[in-house]
């Protein structure tokens, strides 16, 4: 395996430093290091975080690979700074068997951008009836800690229940996509409010989602099990988990890079690229989202990156698909909206996007400290730099990105997975294995 | 004066649509003419594209364009490409390629005319979009009120009934207010669309449950068509119990000012939200308002395709 000497680096805690990688984990850290055979990266004024982990991708594969691919959605996160995504279960077929699992977990190991791992449905087929082969999928190859029928809210509180009791068996965790289907059917588009009722978009209001994540931590609580609550929207959901931990009920909750920074102000366009579930909220929601993150009362940072085609973005706004892409921003759009604003340090965005994201996937070799002995997972940020973002750059497959054309702050210089670099100046690098 | 399009009413300014008005007027007078036709659009195409049923909005519009001479294509959501499952974009873009001049959009989707406008550079006038817009309906209602009461400055207008899934009163809401006139709306709780004390427009209206504690001191009731075909949830517990409530009865007709005139944008619910005694009343303007339809959009096509120059008629 090939030596990387890293140097000049800003490691959080250990200050200005060199990092010596060997055979894909940390040999050393430390100031002068030198090694004759090393390839070096000059990371002069550029920060080491930990490998971003990202607890919430659609892949799209199998199904939709005209949209993404696992392998293109791997070189997007290597492009973003990932190092380990977490696949969401509602493909094509649902990632509903120990069998489908392996699939996509399989599929990752060809993948060489980035470690792929599946979430298992809850239900079979996403239907939210019957509870999906969770047991079966942890035990598989897959080894599968996280289950969501993320896209749909398992709504029966039965089903939920059982779902919550069942994985306390083998530590597992329930992600659970907050959305009362008769307070907020499907057709449900714009946060509602007074944008909904001016533009004349079905609303999508938010005791839907409050009303679901005050029931699941009650069922948590009385399972003694895990909740985890995806893409929080609202003030009133902030509030809510706050009040659930200070139950002692354990409950986490992630916050999207999009909900932390665009508001439904934005539908006045009536550009589906803006069209995401749950709904872009308002500026109130925003800066509770931002708050919630800071206290760490939102744990983490999920991207629900989610590539569409062109063909399921060009309608009205009522019939276009839900979701924006994101792994490729994330980092920015943390770094514009909350690093520069002095509401997180790099410190806390390690923490919310690499540490506690691979501890609630039960991730071992991901999120882990830089330190000798550990794996060379790791990303560079120049802190420094600034992006016009231009979608035709993206590795996706899919252009719905919503950031087209805005500048944002702070940009991911290099990746590195197990010690090879997936993306070095910029550029994400040719490995050989994807199947793009 | 050039209208680059008609999305919605908000935007204009109450010179640009009293403007329009009185180009109304105008175009009024040619109606009542002998040969209902001028050359204003001669050498004009515009797609009557309604993507959603209307029988008497596209009628008046596809008059409207004929009296100012414009060639028409008409063309429907239903058996056409979209339902086969073509794209909004690839559907205008492919009209557009045509050559013609532009739309008139009749979409069930909030937004679909300002995202074809955007996807075509062409112009384009709004039909109505799902519960958005209808500017033109705004303007004919305002048409209409002005003939019947002069200067809408200061008058009180009332707007009852199905305000969540009404296009007709946020587009009233904006026009009436440009005019001065003074608006109040009446709706049960469930039926006032989201947020609706938060909307600029709103921002000195009155909103009010109570149509009893309003009716005696209006100068225009406009009532508004339950749209039972969006109705899902029980927006209220039953048709005689709204009735009772917000509909427009032998009794609150009665109380009614002698001067006060009704509006209805139609197709009417009779005996739920009006009364047949309140439709067919000497102080109704409801077919006044399909009249003053053709007189409007013959006004609005005249500013947006013609670049109104000179004299309409």
């Amino acid at each position: 395996m090939s030596t990387i000497l890293i140097t000049g680096a800003d490691i959080l805690g250990e200050g200005r430093a060199d990092v010596l990688i060997r055979d894909g984990a940390i040999a050393e850290i430390g100031s002068g290091l030198d090694a004759q055979d090393a390839q070096r990266i000059d990371a002069d004024g550029l920060i080491a975080l930990p490998g971003l982990v990202d607890p919430h991708t659609h892949l799209r594969e199998p199904g939709r690979e005209d949209t993404e691919t696992i392998a293109s959605g791997a070189r997007a996160a290597a492009a973003g700074g990932y190092t380990a995504v977490m696949a969401m279960a509602n493909t094509t077929p649902v990632t509903d068997t120990a069998t489908a699992a392996e699939w996509v977990y399989d599929r990752g190991m060809q993948a060489p951008h980035v470690d792929v791992f599946p979430v298992g449905a809850v239900s079979k087929g996403l239907a939210g009836a019957e509870l999906a082969e969770l047991g079966l999928m942890n035990r598989s190859r897959a080894g599968v800690r996280m289950f969501s029928d993320d896209g749909k809210c398992v709504a029966d509180p039965v089903l939920m229940r059982r779902a919550l009791e069942y994985v306390t068996a083998f530590g597992g965790v329930i992600a659970q996509h907050a959305q009362d289907p008769v307070l907020a059917p499907h057709t449900s588009c714009c946060d509602e409010g007074p944008y909904s009722g001016q533009l004349g978009l079905p609303g999508w209001p938010a005791v839907a989602e409050e009303s679901i994540i005050a029931r699941d931590i009650m069922l948590a609580k009385a399972a003694g099990s895990r909740l985890h609550v995806c893409h929080v929207s609202t003030a009133g959901s902030v509030e809510l988990i706050r009040w659930g931990k200070a139950q002692g009920v354990d409950v986490t909750a992630e916050a999207t890079p999009h909900h932390l920074a665009l508001s439904v102000e934005l539908l006045q366009s009536y550009d589906s690229v803006y069209k995401v579930n749950p709904p872009l909220r308002s500026a109130e929601d925003i800066e509770a989202l931002r708050a919630g993150l800071a206290d760490g009362t939102i744990d983490v940072v999920g991207t629900d990156h989610a590539p569409h085609g062109l063909a399921d973005k060009q309608h009205d706004f009522e019939i276009a698909a839900f979701g924006m892409l994101g792994l490729e921003t994330a980092v920015s759009v943390i770094c514009t909206h909350l690093v520069r604003e002095g509401r997180m340090s790099w410190a806390d965005v390690a923490q919310a996007m690499s540490v506690r994201p691979a501890r609630l996937a039960g991730l071992t070799g991901h999120g882990r400290p830089l330190a000798a002995g550990e794996p060379a997972n790791i990303t560079l940020v120049d802190p420094q730099a600034s992006v016009v973002v231009d979608r035709d750059a993206s590795q996706s497959r899919s252009r719905n990105n919503p950031w087209h054309g805005r500048e944002l702050h702070g940009r991911v210089v290099a990746t590195l997975l197990r010690g090879q670099a997936t993306l070095l100046d910029g550029m994400v690098q040719p490995l050989t294995g994807a199947t793009v | 004066m050039k209208l680059p399009h008609l999305l919605q009413i908000e935007g204009l300014d109450r010179e640009q649509i009293t403007t329009i008005l009185d180009t109304a007027e105008e175009m009024e007078a040619v109606g009542q003419r002998e040969l209902k036709k001028i050359p204003a659009l001669r050498g004009v195409t515009i797609v009557n594209a309604f993507f959603e049923d209307s029988t008497r909005t596209k009628m008046s519009f596809d008059l409207a364009a004929k009296r100012l001479s414009a060639d028409t294509m008409a063309f429907s959501g239903k058996g056409s490409s979209t339902s086969k499952g073509e794209s909004l974009r690839d559907t205008v873009q492919t009209i557009a390629a045509m050559g013609i001049d532009g739309f008139v959009i009749r979409h069930k989707g909030s937004g679909a005319p300002q995202r074809a406008m955007d996807w075509t550079g062409l112009p384009v006038i709004n039909a109505g979009d799902g519960m958005h817009g209808h500017p033109t309906q705004a303007l004919l209602d305002a048409f209409a009120m002005r003939h019947a009461l002069g200067d809408l400055e200061g008058k009180h207008v009332a707007i009852v009934g199905d305000l969540f899934h009404s296009r007709v009163v946020r587009s009233n809401l904006h026009c009436l207010r440009t005019l001065g006139a003074k608006v109040t709306l009446v709706a049960p709780p469930t039926l006032l669309p989201p947020g609706v004390r938060d909307w600029p427009v709103t921002q000195g209206c009155e909103i009010t449950t109570d149509l009893d504690a309003v009716v005696e001191d209006v100068d225009s009731l406009m009532m508004l068509r339950v749209q039972r075909e969006r109705m899902s949830g029980g927006f209220f517990p039953s048709e005689s119990e709204y009735t009772d409530g917000w509909g427009l009865t032998r009794e609150r007709l009665a109380r009614l000012p002698e001067h006060a005139v009704i509006c209805h944008p139609g197709p009417m619910n009779r005996g739920l939200e009006i009364a047949p005694e309140a439709a067919d009343a000497a102080r109704s303007l409801i077919l006044d308002q399909v009249a003053a339809g053709v007189s409007v959009r013959m006004a609005v096509l005249f500013h947006v395709f013609s670049g109104g120059e000179g004299s309409a008629a």
